[in-house]
């Protein structure tokens, strides 16, 4: 008989589902663009449980993680924290993973894994500069839409330095870029390299080995993966799961968790 | 119920107790007081028999009665930026005359009660009283506090008294001042600094002594930048030793008392002795204590390491922590899973909320930087000079390492907390470069979060928790990994 498992990853920005059989085989998922203190999370299992045509009873395991990890009791069987899960995914997408660079809404994450496990990490300092959220208000002062940013950046021909490190500050700084009629393309580009800078000062402190992947949803944008690459001059790689990998790490931990209470 | 106190603890607390109680009978005796820094050279002032306070100290119980926050603000609202120190902001509004007080009717003269304030009220199972109405736990009425305000001692002290009205006003509004001894700390005559702790204490004292019109010594310990304190080094300090003991002398106009100030060195080298032994006794496993409880016994060291009760009560309490071991008794409320450094000050305002995660985690706090830093032995004034030169923050980097890792490798710690202290710039600055040397060096992992010594503005619960579970599950897979290994 096979073994149901769930990931539940309660972001800030997000909500997201991986159900998986037998630790092995995703078979549904689901993503709501709301997070922690919303219907997101609620809306995303519901989802998720739906399209597999399932219901929680059917799951032998649920493990919650993520920023609103705490507020599903009475759903999920256990919680672990993101920082676990997002190592834990990204080894199974990538079994020769010792580096996780993961951008969330809030924050950014650095991990170091041996032989699949989380080991150390480093975390933002409370400061939203390089995270998810920074992007997100950029793209509404360029009147851009956030998942556009990686394509309008590739096309710029000119280096235009944001050199504020704070999220506040540099808006105004791209205000100004466009108040001189600065390319929007060169201003796009020029905010990647600032995001992947601080985020490189992060990730040089817990150390990059090879492979280095990213996840979160700030990998989806090609133009901050190239600009990091380029600062840390290591290869990149990422998954079209790269959203979901909290998610799925929890499922992971969570047919690891069943098969270990089982067998006890 | 209370909990039980060992002999050894309630020792120190009245040594603690006494040193505030003997400042205000002195002040009230019209004698001088002054406030000092933590790592001021405490025998010279008890040389001249001075009762001295301690603003760190001062500031870190403010900010544990949670009347950090309207002190700070108290002091941004006087100009000080945000950015210094909490201690630093705490201590310059209350040498400005700002205090932290209960909030009550002027007709009246009754307190004004914070509905939010308060704990459950339990029934006699220790159960909470559920209100039927709301539907929410009922609050115990004699945990209710009044709501915190802002008042001036000077303003308080310029107010008219010619009716009775008025007298009954004025005096009211002087009880009504916060009640724990740090918010009923005197007022300094004299201030004495050794910037040797920090480098923002040199203006903090230099604003106090001009905010008061009182005269300052300052003993300036520059940053050392190699482990061994040069014989140039020594004689920078002891010429400023010879210096505040005549400024001592004109302040006091008393001789300097020789005799007195080689038993204050006396007591000073058996409290550290006795301060470091206590410290040890978290190298066993299970510790008989927790680091946490170290913090607390800090006050201590810091405000009374020269009086011989200082050394007598570190000495019971080591007797104690003897006792305990052979009965494998611990004061720490759940059975130690893991054991960490806990780098840097607490947060004091946010406690309870920093115990919480390592608590429900079974993580014991058996390693801090406090042993080494504060248990200095020396046996001359020379010695003394080099001893104050080893501050946790005048040392260079390989010094302040081999202190941390020599702790952690003699306590057997599976992990490293570190708190990037936003008061603590120069403490925090050069924590990223020490975690990475602690992950290399004693292979395991390190977990930092964000928040402050005394402002609970910069401390965020759920960043810290999700860092301190992060820092659990990297242990857990990291002594998984060394048994499969043995195996």
């Amino acid at each position: 008989m096979s073994i149901y498992t769930l990931g539940i990853d309660i972001g800030s920005t997000a909500s997201k589902c991986v159900m998986l059989k037998d630790g092995r085989d995703i078979v549904s998922k689901s993503l709501i663009a709301v997070g922690a203190g919303t219907s997101g999370p609620q809306r995303a299992i519901a989802q998720v449980l739906e399209s597999a045509g399932m219901k929680r009873e059917d799951m032998d395991y649920v493990l919650a993680t993520g920023y609103g990890r705490n507020s599903l009791e009475g759903v999920a069987d256990h919680q672990m924290s993101e920082l676990s899960c997002h190592g834990k995914g990204a080894a199974f997408l990538f079994p020769e993973v010792h580096t996780v660079i993961d951008i969330g809404g809030q924050d950014v994450k650095v991990l170091q894994v041996e032989n699949g496990v989380m080991t150390n990490f480093v975390m933002n300092d409370k400061c939203a500069a390089g995270t998810g959220r920074f992007l997100d208000v950029m793209a509404r002062v360029l009147e851009v839409k956030v998942e556009d940013l990686g394509t309008l950046g590739a096309q710029s021909t000119k280096y235009v330095g944001i050199s504020s490190t704070c999220t506040v500050f540099a808006e105004s700084e791209v205000i100004s870029q466009l108040a001189m009629d600065t390319d929007k393309r060169d201003i796009i580009n020029g905010i990647h390299k600032s995001v992947a800078s601080r985020v490189a000062g992060l990730a040089h402190r817990v150390g990059i080995r090879d492979q280095v992947v990213m996840t979160g949803g700030v990998a989806q944008n090609t133009g901050v993966v190239k600009a990091l690459e380029e600062a840390l001059g290591h290869t990149i790689h990422t998954s079209p799961l790269t959203q979901y990998n909290g998610a799925l790490g929890a499922a992971l931990f969570g047919y690891q968790r069943y098969l270990k209470e089982h067998q006890a | 119920m209370a909990k039980a106190v060992s002999p050894g603890v309630q020792a120190l607390r009245k040594v603690v107790d006494d040193v505030y109680a003997d400042a205000r009978k002195a002040k009230a005796e019209g004698k001088l007081v002054g406030w000092s820094s933590s790592k001021f050279p405490c025998e010279l002032a008890e040389a001249f028999d001075l009762n001295v306070m301690y603003p760190e100290n001062q500031a870190a119980g403010i900010a544990a009665n949670r009347d950090g926050e309207i002190m700070c603000q108290a002091a941004e609202d006087l100009g000080y930026d945000n950015d210094i120190c909490g201690y630093a902001r705490i201590s310059l509004a209350y040498a400005a005359g700002k205090r932290a007080s209960r909030k009550f009717d002027p007709e009246t003269l009754e307190y004004i009660i914070d509905p939010k304030s308060g704990k459950p009220l339990k029934d006699a199972d220790g159960k909470v009283v559920i209100d039927p109405e709301t539907g929410k736990p009922k609050k115990d009425p004699k945990t209710m506090q009044p709501y915190t305000v802002l008042d001036d001692i000077y303003e308080i002290e310029a107010l008219p008294e010619t009716t009775e009205k008025e007298r009954a006003y004025k005096n009211f509004r002087r009880e009504a001042i916060k009640p724990y001894r740090q918010m009923r700390m005197p007022q300094p005559d004299f201030v004495l600094c050794c910037n040797n702790i920090c480098n923002c204490m040199t203006k903090w004292y230099e604003n106090i002594a001009r905010m008061r019109n009182i005269p300052l010594i300052m003993i300036d310990i520059p940053y050392n930048n190699t482990v061994e304190v040069h014989d140039t080094n020594v004689a920078y300090v002891r010429a400023q030793f010879d210096a505040a003991i005549k400024q001592l002398e004109e302040i006091t106009g008393k001789k300097f008392d020789e005799k007195k100030f080689e038993q204050a060195c006396a007591n000073a080298n058996r409290t550290a002795q006795a301060w470091l032994r206590v410290c040890d006794y978290l190298q066993y496993k299970p510790a008989p204590y927790s680091g946490f409880d170290l913090f607390n016994h800090m006050a201590d060291v810091v405000t009374a390491r020269g009086k011989v009760a200082a050394a007598e009560a570190f000495e019971l309490l080591e007797k104690d922590l003897a006792e305990q071991v052979k009965t494998g008794a611990t004061t720490t409320p759940f059975p130690e899973q893991y054991r960490v450094m806990f780098e840097g000050i607490p947060c004091w305002p946010k406690l309870p909320n920093l115990f919480k995660p390592l608590k429900a985690n079974g993580v014991n706090v058996t390693a801090v930087v406090y042993a080494p830093a504060f248990g200095f032995v020396y046996d001359d004034l020379d010695g003394m000079c080099r001893a104050y030169y080893k501050a946790p923050n005048s040392v260079c980097i390989e010094q302040g390492v081999d202190w941390r890792e020599g702790i952690c490798r003699a306590n057997k710690v599976d992990g490293v907390l570190v708190h990037y202290n936003r008061s603590c710039k120069p403490w925090s600055g050069y924590m990223a470069e020490m975690q990475r040397r602690f992950t290399a060096d004693l292979g395991v992992p390190c977990a930092g979060f964000d928040g402050d010594q005394a402002d609970p503005r910069n401390f965020n619960e759920a960043q810290y928790e999700t860092r301190v579970q992060g820092l659990v599950e990297a242990m857990e897979a990291n002594k998984a990994a060394k048994e499969a290994a043995a195996k």
